[in-house]
């Protein structure tokens, strides 16, 4: 543990750990919304790697890293739009249409990476953003280069995170989502569209985690490979609970399973000699830690999962 | 007509798989390679050949037993997603017990590797049952993530621990040759698993149908007030249901072991788990038919390698059909069979088709 005390290596350390948390706090806070608004969102997961597969769709045909990023929020959107359909319109369980999105977008990326990459799928590089830093705050020891030493999406995370959270608790639009979640009957007498609201924020959370899943794409490994979002979507899942259904509090606890994930990695890289698969479950033990510990304290919003039907008893 | 009109109803999930492979055919017809050869090799390939057939029924015997785990947990309203994991969990417990043990009779030793799997994946699934009935934990949630440890303590011990010497990736030794299970088909890989899983889905069956063990679950997951009030202990229900669900997955991945692998391999599974899930929704959570549903899934999966041979095209898009099947089997649950509705559609037409041979 004495890479604590030096400082270029702190540096390293923190700024791994803001890396691997970027696509979890894109995903937490997405889900936040669609929560807060009464849906489940299980398809996180699924919504990561269409955006991931989208951003290296966009990436390759436009050449560009912002045609990555539309066709990113498409992609997860279009998954979004279909959990809405099925969730929202349809009444089917959300906990069953996210699974049937994830497994979805499991088997469709994988099928059409190969089709549209081909060999080249997973030897080339794609374009992405790089770190711009920020005149004078990059200077700051420590957490100048971890902070503002960043590319573009990291800065539109920094945007995003009170921007939502104002959205949701300072905001006319934001009091909708809330109260379409606790008393859906309430918000309808009082001339709230339901279900367009809720299918907004459906499609809103799932492209925001499609952003998430784009930043693995544009920033980190400028490749798609089949299944990148490795579990992120339902890590994501465990960081909104913990963080309370708050956008802030997602990104807290985000924070802290990206500091798991990179404390394990640097084990791995300091014990070579022990299978590295033991330090691998870190962040996945400390989401259920994070759970069981929460557990009786936190509530979900009160209509989650409740399908609404206007006029019903 | 009405019971006409209820047949069809009756059949949705029918309706829906043939919607997907209709979907998946305009994925297909993208490629070069056209629709109609793909799934005839597919097909023939999985259920008309004698080695197909025997692929299809390896890879039946951890679907089918995966499904049953999705099913029991859901009759009683809980999602167990962590069949991936307690198939890894329930394979390394077994490999253990074929490994370690001191020697003893065939059959002691044998009953015991498969009592030790059982045992490995239901404590895999009681875990999350145990958070669930008394901390209120979101089972969802837990049990994929217990597959992610799960599948990595596998890692960790095929890597470490129980590795085989100078082996270039992790496995572990070979399991002694007498507790092998049989094989059913002369010259393939085909072996008992599929039998045991036909057997217990039978079991599971009768359970939920006859006993009042079966009767109390389904109380749970279709009424919790009136379960609760009938002096159901629900949290047992919770409970008893993951463990076994587990133990199943569990049998699974000792199948895995000492039916085809004869070793504890890393990442042996292609996440047989969660075409449990599929397998389970497709069956309509009804246990006799999780046989027929795992039957045509893993003929899709075997049928998809024969069908690349053949033909070129990628498997993968047989992974995006089976995205789509649940998405429409899904889907179709939404559609119920609603009689006064039909029954007054039917009338108004018969009506109008009287008014009209009046007139003429």
């Amino acid at each position: 543990m004495d890479f604590i005390f030096d400082l270029s290596q702190l540096t390293d350390f923190l700024a791994t750990t803001l890396r691997l948390s970027i696509p979890i706090i894109f995903a937490a806070v997405g889900g936040v919304i669609s929560e807060k608004a009464g849906v489940f969102n299980i398809s996180l997961e699924g919504c990561i790697l269409g955006g991931a597969f989208g951003a290296a769709v966009g990436a390759f045909y436009t050449g560009s890293p912002f045609g990555g990023l539309i066709v990113a929020m498409l992609c997860a959107g279009g998954a979004g739009l279909i959990l809405a359909v099925l969730g929202v319109s349809l009444g089917i369980n959300q906990i069953v249409a996210g699974i049937a999105i994830n497994i979805l977008m499991l088997g469709l990326t994988s099928f059409l990476a190969r089709f549209l990459f081909g060999g080249e799928a997973t030897t080339m590089t794609l374009v992405g953003f790089h770190p711009i830093a920020i005149p004078g705050l990059a200077l700051i020891p420590v957490l100048g280069p971890v902070l503002f030493n960043q590319d573009l999406l990291v800065y539109m995370m920094y945007l995003m995170v009170p921007a939502a959270w104002w959205i949701l608790f300072r905001t006319p639009w934001g009091l909708n989502i809330r109260a379409i979640g606790q008393y859906p009957r309430a918000a309808d007498t009082a001339g709230i569209n339901v279900q367009a609201t809720r299918y907004y924020a459906v499609v809103a959370s799932c492209m925001l985690a499609g952003l998430g899943g784009a930043y693995i794409v544009l920033s980190q490994v400028f490749v798609f490979t089949e299944h990148m979002s490795a579990g992120k979507g339902f890590i994501a899942l465990s960081a909104l609970i913990l963080g309370r259904w708050n956008p802030v509090g997602a990104l807290l606890a985000a924070l802290l399973f990206g500091l798991f994930d990179a404390l394990q990695l640097r084990l791995q890289f300091n014990s070579p000699d022990v299978p590295y698969q033991i330090f691998s479950m870190a962040p996945y033990l400390a989401s259920i830690l994070a759970l069981v510990l929460l557990s009786g304290k936190v509530r979900p919003p009160a209509a989650i999962g409740v399908k609404f039907v206007r006029g019903a008893k | 007509m009405l019971k006409f009109v209820e047949t069809l109803y009756l059949f949705r999930s029918l309706w829906a798989v043939l919607a997907a492979l209709l979907v998946g055919a305009l994925l297909i017809s993208m490629t070069e390679v056209s629709a109609w050869t793909a799934y005839r090799e597919l097909f023939s390939g999985a259920f008309f050949d004698y080695y197909g057939v025997a692929s299809t029924l390896v890879k039946m015997s951890p679907i089918l037993l995966a499904g049953l785990a999705v099913v029991i947990p859901l009759r009683a309203g809980l999602f167990n997603i962590g069949a991936e994991g307690q198939i890894y969990i329930g394979a390394l417990t077994a490999s253990m017990a074929a490994l370690y043990l001191p020697e003893m009779p065939a059959f002691i030793h044998i009953s015991i590797v498969v009592v030790a799997g059982a045992m490995g994946g239901g404590l895999w699934g009681f875990i999350p049952g145990y958070l669930k009935a008394y901390h209120g934990i979101n089972e969802v949630i837990v049990t994929i993530l217990m597959n992610y440890v799960g599948i990595n303590l596998v890692s960790f011990f095929a890597g470490g621990p129980m590795m085989q010497e100078g082996a270039p990736y992790p496995y572990s030794p070979e399991i002694a040759e007498h507790l092998w299970l049989p094989w059913i088909m002369d010259g393939t890989d085909a072996h008992a698993g599929v039998l045991v899983g036909i057997f217990l889905a039978f079991v599971v069956w009768v359970a939920m149908r006859y006993t009042t063990i079966g009767f109390a679950l389904d109380t749970v997951g279709k009424n919790l007030t009136a379960a609760r009030y009938a002096g159901i202990n629900v949290k047992r229900q919770i409970l008893v249901s993951m463990f076994v669900a587990g133990a199943i997955a569990g049998l699974a991945g000792t199948f895995e072991v000492i039916g085809l692998k004869y070793r504890l391999y890393h990442m042996f599974s292609p996440g047989y788990g969660y075409d449990g899930i599929v397998v389970a929704f497709l069956a309509g959570l009804n246990p006799v038919l999780v046989p027929l549903s795992a039957l045509f899934l893993s003929g899709l999966k075997a049928g998809a390698h024969i069908m690349q041979r053949a033909t070129g095209l990628e498997s993968t898009v047989i992974d995006a059909i089976q995205g789509l099947v649940i998405i429409f089997v899904a889907a179709s649950l939404a559609f119920r069979f609603d009689r006064t509705y039909w029954r007054r559609v039917l009338d108004s037409r018969k009506a109008l088709h009287q008014t009209l041979e009046q007139k003429t």
